[in-house]
């Protein structure tokens, strides 16, 4: 310590918290998003180094597809209870029952569909700002966000138009319905994420670690088989992402590596089943992160339209 | 991996003009580390084809938006990530345009690092004295000219150090302490990770070598305790005796190193009080340093509130309404003189008028023009501001975080300049308040 210098992580963390407290400072109503997934664990933690001893100051907020891992929505439920947080979550299933949101006919993925619920949510609750675990090194169109992300009345991100951001003086600043999407991991990699939630010995959810799943191919992607039908008063929620007689399912000793919905995760075989073996093969890896999601895959500038929608 | 030893995470930007090759150069420090993925190979290989050509483009890697791959320019500051065992880099790749100068001031503002590249047939041109003019202004504490395109003028030494000529001729008059020459091939990777065999005339070290190793445990101000108040920590648990009374003080250390003990003073209120506590989720620490983010908690319960900045009482900051700085104006409707804004210094926001415009700067020239009519969008120039609040401050020179500012205007809310102070004339005079001690 008396060296009086900081080593990467500590400076990645110190630059996190001082957004974090920016967005209590500077918002009257922020929110932040958790969806019990690695990154945003990591924001729950640096939440707790930014402002305890007090309350988190914000509310959670999760926007659930309807067809998430239900180790995942465990997780989240205790986490959220443990740090005396309240959680707000909106679902695409009621905003496509009240017709805010509209599938578009034969998609079986309703990731779009998270925008406009997204959306539905900042203005019922008025939320000024939405703190999220995006990284730049995730993606190409990522890597140009800013730290504040300015979005207009409508939720739209402009690349062309983004507000400069210099040294560490964050623009705040809004007009009515305008919000701010925060992404405090910006600077993060994926590498950065394991050995942080390493070194905070933090829980992760165990579908991240290496256990046994039937899966089946499509889309170049090992997806897995999603579970069985049982209420027969009600459409079948996955209803085109069950393998088809052509596609065999297999057992198979997988992990996730990025967690979106069951339908959008590809898994990826792996014998990882700590932290430590995650990391040591995030090291040896040849394939990005968003390799393995499927909503990526749609075109070179999928994240990029979405992103101008107002995706986080 | 064994990491037995800390990582130090090293921060650069690359600026250069159209062309010179900035994207390809990041590229191949991706590609030459094997910081690259198969699926970012693939996609590469693919527009290869797409493209025709057939050959990789290392650019496509980091011209990451479809309007920047259509035009096949880079339109905004891009941010790319990479490690080698003994470091960690962040990459701000900064557009070369003239109308983009204002990115390159936001990618260099957080820099350890300044790349400039130039083109070996070209050498210097207007670009390279605007690159090297802003990496000074900002005090970037390191510069590094990259020579590139070496292989197009047949390896020449002598064109080499006739480009490194050009720069003496005006380096001396910037204040650069850290210069590094570097001749490369980003195309080929000559000199970039792999010393090149076709510079056996070169002694130095490779790109990547020099940013591997080069000295950055300097860069952060340790002198002058300084504590911007970013929020003042009440939990205000009444089941909690201990929390109940709880009154910590939260901000990012911009300035020197911070003691239990020691005695500071609160600014602008002038109040003096004792570090009775550094307060930390891991735990109460000893001394804290710049830039952690902590949790003061002192002996007085002091009247503090979020832009207030606690202080060493050696070395105190200057203050006052009247301030002069150089700005370097971002926006399309130019900054005139009379006009109002919002300042944002720190932690706080205060309403500021321009005073007075003193001057604008010939990039070409580096000379003054005195009283210009108005800054436009990319100009640089020196400014008289006058606050509605005093404002507490160092020199931009002294103290990178405690004397920079953006402006915002008013009404869009777009940050519109970002601002460097000039030391202030006379410390900061606090009335004797002294019953807190």
């Amino acid at each position: 310590m008396s060296s009086y210098h900081l080593d990467h992580l500590q400076y990645l963390e110190t630059e996190a918290i001082h957004i974090m407290r920016e967005v209590a400072a500077e918002f009257e109503r922020p929110a932040l998003l958790f969806s019990g997934g690695k990154d945003s664990i990591c924001l729950l933690r640096l939440a707790e180094k930014a402002f305890r001893p007090s309350d988190i100051p914000m509310p959670f907020l999760n926007v659930e597809t309807g067809h998430e891992f239900p180790e995942l929505i465990e997780f989240r439920d205790r986490r959220a209870q443990q740090l005396g947080a309240k959680l707000i979550v909106r679902t695409v299933d009621q905003a496509i029952a009240n017709g805010t949101a509209m599938p578009a006919p034969g998609e079986i993925s309703r990731n779009k569909l998270q925008i406009p619920v997204l959306l539905g949510a900042i203005e019922e609750f008025r939320f000024d700002c939405a703190i999220g675990g995006a990284r730049r090194d995730e993606e190409k169109a990522r890597a140009k966000e800013r730290f504040f992300s300015f979005r207009d009345a409508f939720g739209q991100w402009d690349p062309k138009n983004q507000r400069p951001e210099i040294w560490n003086l964050y623009n705040a600043r809004l007009n009515p319905g305008e919000n701010m999407r925060v992404f405090p991991l910006s600077n993060w990699t994926e590498m950065d994420v394991w050995e942080y939630i390493k070194k905070e010995k933090l829980e992760v959810p165990n579908i991240y670690f290496s256990h046994r799943r039937d899966c089946f191919r499509r889309g170049g992607q090992w997806l897995p088989v999603p579970p069985s039908h049982t209420d027969a008063t009600k459409p079948d929620p996955y209803e085109g992402a069950r393998p088809k007689s052509n596609e065999p399912i297999k057992s198979m000793v997988v992990r996730v590596r990025t967690i979106a919905d069951m339908i959008s995760t590809g898994m990826i075989e792996s014998p990882a089943d700590s932290v430590d073996d995650i990391i040591a093969e995030v090291s040896a890896a040849r394939v990005t992160e968003r390799g393995t999601r499927a909503d990526d895959k749609a075109s070179e500038a999928a994240m990029e339209d979405r992103k101008k929608a107002g995706y986080f | 991996m064994p990491a037995s030893h800390p990582v130090e995470l090293l921060r650069f930007n690359t600026c250069g003009s159209v062309d010179d090759g900035k994207s390809t150069l990041i590229g191949r420090l991706l590609y030459d580390s094997k910081s690259l993925m198969e699926d970012q190979i693939e996609a590469l290989e693919r527009s290869a084809d797409l493209t025709g050509g057939g050959q990789i483009n290392l650019a496509n890697l980091t011209d990451g938006l479809r309007a920047e791959r259509e035009q096949g320019i880079t339109i905004d500051v891009a941010y790319r990530y990479f490690a080698t065992p003994r470091r960690k880099f962040i990459v701000a790749d900064t557009p070369g345009h003239v109308q983009y100068t204002r990115n390159m001031v936001t990618g260099a503002s957080t820099a350890n690092l300044s790349i400039v590249l130039v083109d070996a047939r070209q050498g210097v041109i207007e670009q390279s004295r605007r690159h090297t003019y802003i990496a000074s202004l900002l005090r970037i504490p390191h510069l590094v000219i990259a020579i590139n395109k070496m292989d197009l003028v047949d390896w020449s030494e002598s064109r080499f150090i006739e480009i490194r000529d050009e720069f003496e001729t005006f380096l001396p008059r910037l204040d650069m302490k850290d210069v590094k020459f570097i001749p490369i091939s980003a195309l080929n990777g000559d000199n970039v990770v792999e010393p090149s065999k076709k510079t056996p005339w070169y002694v130095g070290p490779t790109l990547l070598g020099h940013l591997e190793s080069l000295h950055i445990g300097s860069d952060w101000n340790l002198n002058g305790f300084r504590l911007p108040v970013q929020w003042v920590n009440r939990p205000n648990n009444p089941t909690d005796r201990e929390l109940h009374d709880f009154r910590g003080l939260s901000g990012q250390i911009a300035g020197g190193i911070v003691k239990v003990g020691q005695k500071i003073m609160v600014l602008p209120s002038g109040f003096k009080s004792t570090v009775k506590q550094i307060w930390t989720y891991d735990g109460p620490v000893e001394e804290a340093f710049c830039p952690q983010s902590v949790t003061l908690v002192l002996e007085h319960d002091l009247d503090i509130s979020r832009g207030d900045m606690i202080v060493g009482l050696d070395g105190l900051p200057g203050a006052g309404t009247e301030l002069r700085a150089t700005v370097c104006w971002m926006n399309p409707r130019p900054l005139q003189r009379g006009r109002k804004y919002f300042l944002k210094h720190t932690s706080q926001t205060v309403q500021v008028m321009v005073s007075a415009l003193e001057s604008r700067i010939d990039i070409r020239s580096y000379d003054a023009q005195p009283e210009p009519p108005e800054l436009a969008m990319n100009d640089i120039g020196e400014v008289r501001l006058k606050t509605a609040r005093p404002l507490i401050y160092d020199g931009y020179n002294i103290n990178r975080l405690t004397g920079s500012f953006i402006l915002i205007e008013q009404g869009t809310n777009a940050t519109v300049a970002a601002g460097m102070l000039h030391p202030a004339l006379e410390a900061v005079k606090p009335e004797y308040n002294d019953f807190a001690i």
